[in-house]
Parts: structure tokens; C-alpha cells; sequence
């Protein structure tokens, strides 16, 4: 069954890519930027949400046909909320450093939009494998965006990737990328960065369509 | 008191919700187009918070100290079923205010800053008074952002903005300067 492998490869790209949770969608902000200040962390709570994700696509997937309509959207908080409390727990006893830093950070996965958003939109309509290949690719944009954020910001922020000194001594860390506002400010740099391609990609188009018209 | 007044203003100021903490930030870029609604949700996130306060007090006090593993679940179902019936009792009581907060209800209710206070009160081991005081000064906090946020927007959209950075990546970029004034409030205690 060739197509039906091709759609699985297309969800997991468009998570990965063209939809990416957020960089294009904008969503699940409240927990990613506050831990991103460094690359390790990031991957940390990448992974939780990655877990997270994948496991509640899986069960709602698998339960779409018994969950009542009326009652869905407190189902799905109720499924995700047991595996953030499961993640918590794990990492309490597994890496008790990471987790002491990620805090109250782990517990609000559950608010993360975009895992409530994945359930709505597509858990709750497709087969279990689907929905499991499209939390995957999400996931991984998730991880993708969270890592690219968290090495940005501490490259900038301490000179440093993975608590490993990049440029020497000599390099003055940009102390504000590390705090708050640098989050906000690499995240809206990152957008603008990823409009600007898109904006660039789709003159280019045009300009190909107007050349076709052109020579026929 | 002074412990009291030290919860409020850190809530307000040093450690605003939105602006060092990341939280809320949906409804921070989702509904700062316009000032009056922006301070209007303000308001009703202060009232949702004050009674998520009240909640995560009663369940820590009560309930959680025999299962405490399921302090997430039970914070979630029983804010948002006491939120919903708040906002039935206040449909019922006053129409007016109803139609000035309540739209918003249903937007704050599973909102990060909300379940954020929750998590935030029992991590510190605040007791019910300075829980309280915890909910006024984050959600006076999480106001005073969205307005100033607001009152920003609406004079961006009267200035010449090129297309490209309009939306989101603008926001984001805003919300970074406004962050990076209120960090010069830290300075405000560490003297004493």
C-alpha cells in the first residue's frame, strides 16, 4: 500500500515543518519560553512534551469511539493531565537536577495548547496509527523549535552550548538572552526570520509563474 | 503585613506573570488589540484567580495531603467546574456584569497562568491569606502588562510598520522591551 505510506510521510512533515506547532502555528508558548534558557533544559522539557504528546494521541486515538461528544474536551484534559503527572514523577526520580530546574514547568504541560489542539483536530478523528505518526512529527517540531531556541539563547547568553565553552574567554556573554527578555526577543527574531523565507519563497514562485506566462 | 506586602508587589512587579514568568501569554498576544477589552480581561482574570486561591488552598488543605498525586487532575476539574458555576451564579444575578466579564470566563479558565498560580501557591507553601494576596498581585500583574501591552498596539497600528514584522513576531518583539523595563524593578528590594 504505497499511499497510505505517503500519508503518514506527509503527516509527520507537517508537523515537523510546514505546520510546525511553533514556528508557524504559534502555540504552546507559555512553557516553551520560559525554559529555553539553555540547550539542555530545552531538550529536557522537549522531551516530556514530546512523551506527553504521543502517549495522550495514542489513548484518545484508541478511545475515540467511547468518548461522548458532550464530555470530549474534559476527557482529553483529564488523559493528558495523568501522563504530565506520570512525566513529573519519572523525572522527579530519574534526573532530579533537571527537573528541580524545569520547576513548576513540568506540571504546565497540561496547559500546552498544542497538545489539546492535536487531540481536537486530529486524535480524535483518525486511526490510532495516524495519530500517533502526527503526534510524532509535532513532537518533533516541538523539540526541534525548543532546541533551536534554548542553543541560540545560551550560545548568545554564555558563550556556550551544552555547558561547553564555544568562543573562550574573551567572549562577553549577552547576560540578557539568558533572562527573560531574551526569550521573547529570540522568538520574535526567529518569526520574523521564518516569515521573511516564506515571504521570499512565495515571490519567487510568482516570479516562476510570471516567466512561464511569459514564454508561452 | 510586610511579608503580605512583599507577596504583592513581587506578584506584581519583580516577577510579573506574564512578562518573567511566560504565562498567559495566549490571551497576552491573543486579545492586547484594544485597550478595553484588553483591561476587561484583566479584571476577570483577577477574579478567576482569586478563586483558584481559594480552591488550591481547600484542596491542599483537605484533600491533597492523602493523595497527592493527584494534585494535578484535581486542580484542573475542580477550578474550571467552580469557574463554571461562578459564571452561572453571576448570569443569574447580574446580567450587566456578566456581559462585561463573562465572555472571558471560558478563555481564562484552563489558561497557564491560572493553573501556574495554583502550582506557584503550593511550591511556596503559602497558606490562605497570603494565597490570596498571591492571586491579586499576579493578576493585577497580568492587567497592568495587558494594558500597557494594548495601549502599545494601538499606536503601533497608526505608525508605518513594515509588512513583514507586523503580527506575532512585532508582539513578541514589544513584549521582549516591556519585559526588560520591568526587570529594573528587581532593584526595588534588594537592599533589604
Amino acid at each position: 500500500m504505497p499511499k497510505r505510506k505517503e500519508d503518514a510521510y506527509q503527516e509527520f512533515v507537517k508537523g515537523l515543518w510546514r505546520d510546525n506547532p511553533v514556528f508557524v502555528q504559534v502555540l504552546g508558548m507559555c512553557p516553551m519560553l520560559a525554559v529555553t534558557n539553555s540547550a539542555i533544559n530545552a531538550l529536557a522539557m522537549g522531551g516530556a512534551t514530546f512523551f506527553v504528546l504521543v502517549a495522550s494521541s495514542f489513548l484518545v486515538s484508541s478511545l475515540r469511539k467511547w468518548i461522548p461528544r458532550q464530555v470530549r474536551i474534559s476527557t482529553y484534559i483529564i488523559i493528558i493531565a495523568t501522563f504530565v503527572t506520570v512525566t513529573d514523577f519519572t523525572l522527579e526520580a530519574l534526573v532530579p537536577t533537571v527537573h528541580k530546574e524545569l520547576g513548576a514547568f513540568i506540571p504546565l504541560i497540561v496547559a500546552n495548547c498544542m497538545i489539546l489542539g492535536r487531540q481536537e483536530a486530529f486524535a480524535s478523528r483518525n486511526s490510532v496509527r495516524l495519530a500517533v505518526v502526527d503526534a510524532l512529527g509535532m513532537a518533533s517540531g516541538f523539540l526541534f523549535a525548543l532546541f533551536t531556541l534554548g542553543a541560540v539563547r545560551e550560545i548568545l547568553g554564555e558563550g556556550a552550548l551544552f555547558g561547553v565553552s564555544l568562543f573562550g574567554p574573551d567572549f562577553e556573554p549577552w547576560v540578557i538572552m539568558i533572562l527573560p527578555p531574551g526569550g521573547f526577543l529570540t522568538l520574535g527574531l526567529l518569526l520574523l526570520f521564518f516569515s521573511w523565507i516564506k515571504e521570499r519563497k512565495q515571490k519567487l514562485e510568482q516570479r516562476l509563474a510570471q516567466l512561464e506566462g511569459e514564454t508561452q | 503585613m510586610n511579608e503580605l506586602l512583599w507577596i504583592f508587589i513581587s506578584a506584581l512587579l519583580i516577577n510579573n506573570f506574564v512578562l518573567s514568568y511566560f504565562l498567559g501569554l495566549c490571551p497576552f498576544l491573543g486579545v492586547s488589540g484594544r485597550l478595553e477589552t484588553a483591561f476587561r480581561l484583566g479584571l476577570a482574570n483577577i477574579f478567576v484567580m482569586l478563586i483558584t486561591a481559594l480552591c488550591a488552598w481547600f484542596l491542599n488543605t483537605y484533600i491533597l495531603i492523602h493523595a497527592p498525586y493527584l494534585r494535578l487532575i484535581s486542580f484542573i476539574v475542580v477550578i474550571a467546574s467552580t469557574v463554571q458555576f461562578i459564571e452561572m451564579v453571576i448570569k443569574k444575578l447580574s446580567p450587566a456584569l456578566f456581559k462585561a466579564l463573562g465572555i472571558f470566563l471560558p478563555l481564562i479558565t484552563t489558561n497557564c497562568a491560572i493553573l501556574g498560580l495554583a502550582i506557584f501557591a503550593t511550591n511556596r507553601g503559602y497558606g490562605l491569606v497570603e494565597g490570596l494576596v498571591f492571586a491579586l498581585g499576579a493578576g493585577a500583574g497580568f492587567t497592568l502588562a495587558l494594558v500597557l501591552m494594548a495601549g502599545i498596539r494601538e499606536e503601533v497600528e497608526l505608525s508605518d510598520v513594515p509588512a513583514l514584522i507586523r503580527g506575532t513576531a512585532m508582539n513578541l518583539i514589544i513584549a521582549g522591551i516591556l519585559s526588560m523595563a520591568f526587570m529594573g524593578f528587581a532593584g526595588l528590594f534588594s537592599s533589604t
